[in-house]
């Protein structure tokens, strides 16, 4: 073993351990901006499946310590209930499942839903019946969740539909995108969990459960070229006429950053 | 709004064009914009200058020299007119909201506006319209205000302009618009009525009603607005409000129930009424009264149902039944003639005549004028005349009468002729279309090609001479003038290029007007009988024009024809009214009311087997009916029924909902055509957060040429087209008034990119600290919208490009160029999307008025967005400077790709105005014309002006320019021919030589 071996082996594992740090850090700055907040929940249908990660990419870096959610219905003020309602082609919408929410409060004064979950009742007998019925008339499955969820007055609901053939897979693949600005839910995107084939053609699911994967999102910051942003900002601060210092090195930049 | 859900995918459309537009890309960027030289304006463009409907007009001919008449309009212009023929000396549009109530002249030199409701008078000079002295009067309360400026007293003496409104009047000097003196009299609902200065006196008169029942006169020092006099009397039945000053101490009153009239005489305090019962004077009276403001001495005229009676006033309780004239009809106002004699006129409809009368009060039986003319029936009824007078050479009084007609259209008569007339219908477009010309057709040769030969030949060396730049001064000219004379641009056929089309445009007033492209006359008008007020529609109004029904198969025998749709009444339950026009003669061919109203009005792209297209609207309770109402447009539209999707916007309740077709069980044969909507979703936008702002769609008939965008090193991007997106900008409800009501904390711009089939929002994203008003087109897969910036005080552009990620994976160019690729696969929209987005911001000087982007035959070109500017001209913006992907520092590879780097304000390039010195006047909107040459856009932009041009956005690649002389390239052949000739010969003698050597 040589010594320039030793040392281009400690210089690794040198870098591994200045980077890491780095490295994690800079997976939860990108996660804060600009990561797609999708995460998806495996629920209704498998019920065994263990409570998902905070789907709010703000608060994810901030607390992510093991949350112990209270069971859905229960009398924490901090958990929100609303429920699914659906309607397969009858006139009337009827219940379908409970989305189960925790409402953060934030200090400046706003709240956001967190850690969406969802339970799905199963299909009844007659259900089950007008489900084929759809599928057979090729007609829309319909869904909605109430506009408020915190004090639903039960005349805005947010709705939205599918063609009833997309769902069938092995079972009942259905996926929810709900779209908040915090805390009313401004649009659902229901639909398959994956592509709707067409022509759409006649067929049944092997099993009558649903498998529903649901994600929240929240609206996304405009971007603007970073440089003219620093600028913009520099300029307000009547710092933007000074001439740039020429970028540091990486190396530099530790070295300061370790030093002070 | 109607959207198959079906993106077909055509492999046609990237095949070996995608190699050739690789070339054109890499040539169109070394052309950026594309300017007029200054001998070329007017050949492609024309630009129409209007004013409006006329409010009110004021004659100015007192003085010799140019005789003109000051008039106000509907559309918010005040300007001035030749009276010998019509033109426009001056004009100044004022603000949007900024109404003219009066206009007058004061000093006999000043125009004097009044406007906003009472609160604003300006001073405009009369011969040239700047602006003198403007004033803003402290109104507390808007209401119905009047100018009354004092009659000179002595001319050059600063005389005072009284303006009343209320219970407030405020006098300011004519000579600087300063507040001389201002009289708030204090009395709780005061409306004042008249104000009036009896003959040579220091003392004004106000009269008017306090509350409903009682009446006062107060007389005002002229000099100080000190209250001299004050008397008030009650009169127990109660006023409604209207009067009419008959004498300069008698009013004459409407009372409360409308039915009967007051007299109301007031002298040194003593006020007394006298009940008139209309039943005496006229035996068969029933129903309501309406006082007709006829400023005129001893006078009165009433108008009941439809007609109108003219009494005289003898005395306090004495009137005298003159003259009956039934509708339709107009009166003057009155015109003094001397200083004890009054003149008015009346103007009575005898179907396509007009009766004129002129009379005196000296005889009110008998006329002192008496006229007929023919009327183009396409005018309408008379709404409002004014009348001016003059000498004639035999002394004796000539009247002169200015007509607004029913289609806004305003015509001054004299002698019983029309002396000049405008159609000033065109300031007020609700919404215009297309029509190709008709076919040339063989055997009549319409173009004449040249005179002779002699002459072609003369005009091709002036052409050469121009080109050599060997040409004279006069020279040049004719050159220009052979230019704008070539009638090729007017003619009445249809043209290679496609640049002569017919447009058709829908005025307010109900009236349908074909232009043609080449110099904007108007081809053939017609006022919709269907859009006039009549018993069965009290209140129509014009909504929108569409191509009803334009034939391909038989071009040469049937004419194309559009579609009117209007309402009758304001609300949205009013009936629709249907008119179907024949776009070549202006013929109406059937024209109808419905039964039911129209909210949504849907082009589906089908047509039926006689090529009508079929339309589908949606009334108030959300039924579909569709037209036309035949059984073969029933049969194409089944087969597309589960592929029809709608949307509708409800801006007061912030909800987005989305709507299929209910299928039918049974068909009831009388509902054969009514179809049920289903909602399929619904986006709600918190009302406390979030405010819709603008809503912007691609234009259904737009082309995109390629789906893929080949970017830097070979790879490919898949746009994202889909004719169902749909851009929604909301504003924090803060945020949602003007620039600077909310902090840049408060204001919040969210933009949504939504799916109308699926209700899918695909893109969401916040602007912070940014507020309306937001502007926004869409085409393609970008959409571009403008909105204030309050953080950087500036205004500023974003795009949006939405790409499918879901082919990302096919990305072998060469299969693409190939055709190799399986596109034509039909995609579902309820597949879940898979889109990536770019966007970028730009800063952007201008505030915008409206947007618009070019549109070409195919698609290739690339596009130019049009930004109507707040100066009423229109930019023309290259699409490259707002592309998402531009950086500081392009790679090699961008740059020959034709990314511009990246700066942080879009540029305005003088050159790119395509109004070039021009003003569209309060522009409204720009509408894109493809032309049949790909590389050319027509683009027509109106307001209270219209604008016409075409525009290349890449240049005229696929044509030769206008002035390309073929003469020059014929005498270089020759030359080159003869060249080889004399070569030739000459080789073959010097070989000859060579051979005898």
């Amino acid at each position: 073993m040589s010594e320039g071996w030793c040392c281009g082996r400690s210089l690794a594992l040198f870098a591994l351990v200045i980077l890491l740090p780095i490295g994690i850090a800079r997976g939860f700055q990108s996660d804060e901006l600009l990561q797609d907040n999708e995460e998806f929940g495996l629920e209704g249908g498998l019920p065994a499946a263990g409570p998902e990660p905070p789907t709010n990419p703000v608060r994810s870096p901030i607390r992510r310590r093991p949350d112990l959610d209270p069971p859905s219905g229960s009398a924490d003020s901090k958990s929100v209930q609303f429920s699914l309602e659906h309607n397969l082609g009858a006139s009337e919408f009827s219940p379908a499942g409970t989305f189960t929410a925790r409402l953060k409060s934030w200090s400046h004064g706003g709240q956001t839903l967190t850690k969406l979950r969802f339970s799905r009742n199963a299909l009844t007998e007659e259900e089950k019946r007008a489900f084929e019925r759809l599928l057979k008339e090729d007609g829309h499955y319909t869904i909605r969740v109430p506009s408020n969820v915190l004090n639903p007055s039960g005349e805005d609901y947010v709705i939205s539909s599918v063609r009833a053939r997309c769902i069938p897979r092995e079972s009942l693949d259905e996926h929810f995108v709900i779209h908040t600005d915090g805390v009313n839910i401004i649009a659902v995107n229901y639909g398959s969990a994956g592509a709707c084939r067409y022509p759409r053609l006649l067929r049944y699911p092997a099993k009558w459960s649903f498998t529903s994967y649901t994600v929240l999102k929240n609206s996304e910051q405009a971007p603007r070229t970073p440089t003219f942003a620093e600028e913009l900002l520099a300029g307000e601060d009547g710092l933007g006429e000074g001439v740039k210092p020429p970028e540091k090195s990486f190396w530099a930049k530790y070295f300061l950053l370790a030093s002070s | 709004m109607s959207s198959s859900h079906l993106r077909p995918r055509t492999a046609m459309a990237i095949r070996a064009r995608l190699g050739f537009v690789i070339v054109l890309s890499l040539f169109f960027s070394a052309t950026l914009s594309t300017a007029l030289y200054e001998d070329q304006v007017g050949l492609a463009d024309w630009h129409h200058k209007y004013i409006g409907k006329v409010k009110h007009a004021v004659f100015h001919t007192q003085k010799t020299g140019r005789k003109r008449v000051v008039v106000s309009t509907e559309e918010n212009v005040v300007a001035s007119l030749d009276l010998r023929t019509g033109f426009i000396f001056w004009r100044n549009v004022l603000g949007k909201n900024d109404h003219i109530d009066q206009v007058d002249i004061a000093l006999g030199k000043y125009v004097v506006t009044l406007s906003s409701g009472g609160s604003i008078l300006r001073a405009w000079n009369l011969p040239d319209g700047q602006m003198i002295w403007e004033s803003t009067l402290p109104v507390s309360t808007p209401s119905k205000s009047s100018l009354y400026v004092l009659a000179n007293m002595n001319v050059g003496k600063d005389n005072l302009i009284l303006v009343f409104g209320g219970s407030s009047i405020h006098a300011l000097s004519s000579m600087d618009g300063q507040i001389v003196w201002r009289k708030e009299l204090s009395i709780d609902s005061l409306e004042i009525q008249q104000i009036f200065q009896p003959h040579d006196s220091d003392i004004i008169n106000v009269v008017g009603f306090v509350g409903s029942s009682e009446f006062v006169v107060y007389q005002i020092s002229y000099r100080t607005g000190e209250v001299m006099q004050q008397s008030k009397a009650s009169f127990e039945s109660g006023f409604c409000g209207e009067a009419s000053l008959v004498f300069d101490n008698l009013v004459v009153a409407l009372d409360a129930s409308k039915s009967s009239l007051v007299s109301i005489s007031f002298k040194n305090e003593v006020i007394n009424f006298h009940q008139i019962n209309l039943s005496d004077l006229v035996p068969d009276f029933s129903g309501k009264v309406t006082l007709l403001p006829l400023k005129f001495n001893g006078m009165l005229a009433i108008e009941i149902a439809s007609s109108i009676l003219l009494l005289r006033v003898k005395g306090a309780n004495e009137l005298e039944f003159v003259e009956k004239i039934s509708h339709p009809f107009a009166v003057s106002d009155a015109l003094p003639l001397s200083k004890v004699q009054q003149a008015f006129a009346i103007l009575q409809h005898d179907e396509s005549k007009i009766h004129f009368k002129v009379k005196s009060d000296n005889d009110l039986r008998n006329e002192i004028l008496k006229e007929t003319i023919q009327m183009d029936s396409q005018r309408g009824n008379i709404e409002k005349v004014f009348i001016n007078n003059y000498i004639r050479t035999d002394r004796t009084h000539g009247f002169r009468f200015l007509v607004v007609m029913e289609d806004h259209s305003l015509l001054l008569i004299q002698q019983g002729e029309i002396v000049w007339s405008r159609e000033d219908g065109l300031a007020s477009i609700v919404d215009s279309t297309t029509s190709e010309l008709p076919v040339e057709k063989e055997g009549v040769s319409v173009a004449e090609v040249e005179h002779n030969l002699f002459e072609w030949l003369k005009g091709h060396l002036l052409k050469l001479k121009g080109t050599l730049m060997l040409a004279s001064p006069d020279e040049v000219a004719a050159i220009q003038a052979i230019r704008l004379k070539s009638s090729e641009k007017n003619k009445m056929t249809r043209d290679h290029n496609g640049f002569r089309k017919l447009i058709i445009v829908l005025t307010r007033a109900g009236k349908v007007l074909a232009l043609h492209t080449g110099d904007g006359r108007v081809v053939w008008s017609v006022l919709l009988p269907a859009l006039r007020r009549s018993e069965t529609c009290g209140n129509p109004f014009a909504l929108r024009v569409y191509q009803w029904q334009v034939p391909h198969h038989h071009a040469m025998h049937e004419n194309p024809s559009v579609l009117v749709v209007g309402r009758c009444g304001h609300g949205f339950d009013a009936p629709g009214i249907f008119s179907i026009v024949d776009s070549y003669t202006g013929k109406v061919q059937n024209s109808f009311i419905l039964e039911h109203s129209v909210s949504h009005i849907m082009p589906l792209p089908l047509t039926d087997s006689t090529e009508q297209r079929l339309h589908l609207i949606i009334d108030a309770k959300l039924q579909a009916h569709l037209y036309p109402k035949n059984s073969d447009s029933l049969k194409h539209f089944f087969n597309e029924m589960p592929n029809i999707y709608w949307y509708s916007v409800e801006v007061e309740k912030n909800k987005i909902k989305g709507y299929s077709l209910e299928s039918k069980a049974e068909l009831d044969t009388a509902e054969e055509y009514v179809f049920q909507a289903k909602e399929l979703w619904s986006i709600i936008f918190p009302s406390e957060s979030e405010k819709i702002a603008v809503t912007a769609t691609r234009k259904m008939n737009e082309i995109v040429h390629t789906q893929a965008k080949v970017v830097a090193d070979q790879d490919v991007m898949y746009k994202y087209i889909s004719k169902n997106i749909l851009f929604v900008a909301t504003v924090s409800p803060k945020a949602a008034g003007e620039i600077g009501s909310a902090t840049p904390e408060e204001a919040l711009l969210y933009a949504y990119l939504i799916d109308t089939v699926s209700g899918r929002i695909l893109h969401r994203v916040c602007h912070q600290g940014a507020q309306g008003p937001v502007h926004a087109v869409v085409s393609e897969n970008w959409v571009v919208y403008h909105y204030f910036n309050l953080r950087a005080h500036r205004y500023e552009m974003s795009v949006i490009e939405i790409y499918d990620q879901s082919r990302a994976d096919n990305k072998d160019v060469w299969k693409l160029v190939l055709g190799k690729h399986n596109l034509t696969a039909p995609v579902s929209l309820y597949s879940r999307p898979d889109v990536m987005v770019k966007s970028q911001s730009y800063f952007f000087t201008h505030s915008v008025k409206s947007m618009a982007v070019t549109a070409t035959a195919k698609g290739i070109t690339s596009k130019q967005l049009l930004v109507g500017t707040i100066g009423d001209q229109v930019l023309a913006l290259d699409k490259r400077f707002l592309d998402p992907r531009r950086s500081v520092n392009p790679t090699q590879s961008e740059k020959e790709e034709g990314i511009i780097p990246l700066t942080d304000s879009l540029p305005i390039v003088p050159q790119s105005y395509i109004t070039h010195s021009l003003q569209v006047e309060d522009l409204r909107s720009m509408v894109t014309i493809p032309a049949k040459l790909e590389s050319t856009t027509l683009v027509f932009s109106y307001g209270v002006d219209l604008f016409f041009t075409r525009i290349a956005p890449s240049r005229t690649y696929d044509s030769l320019t206008e002035d390309f002389s073929y003469a020059l390239l014929l005498i270089t052949i020759v030359v080159l021919v003869a060249a080889i000739f004399v070569t030739w010969a000459l080789s073959e003698k010097k070989e000859l030589k060579e051979k005898w050597r």
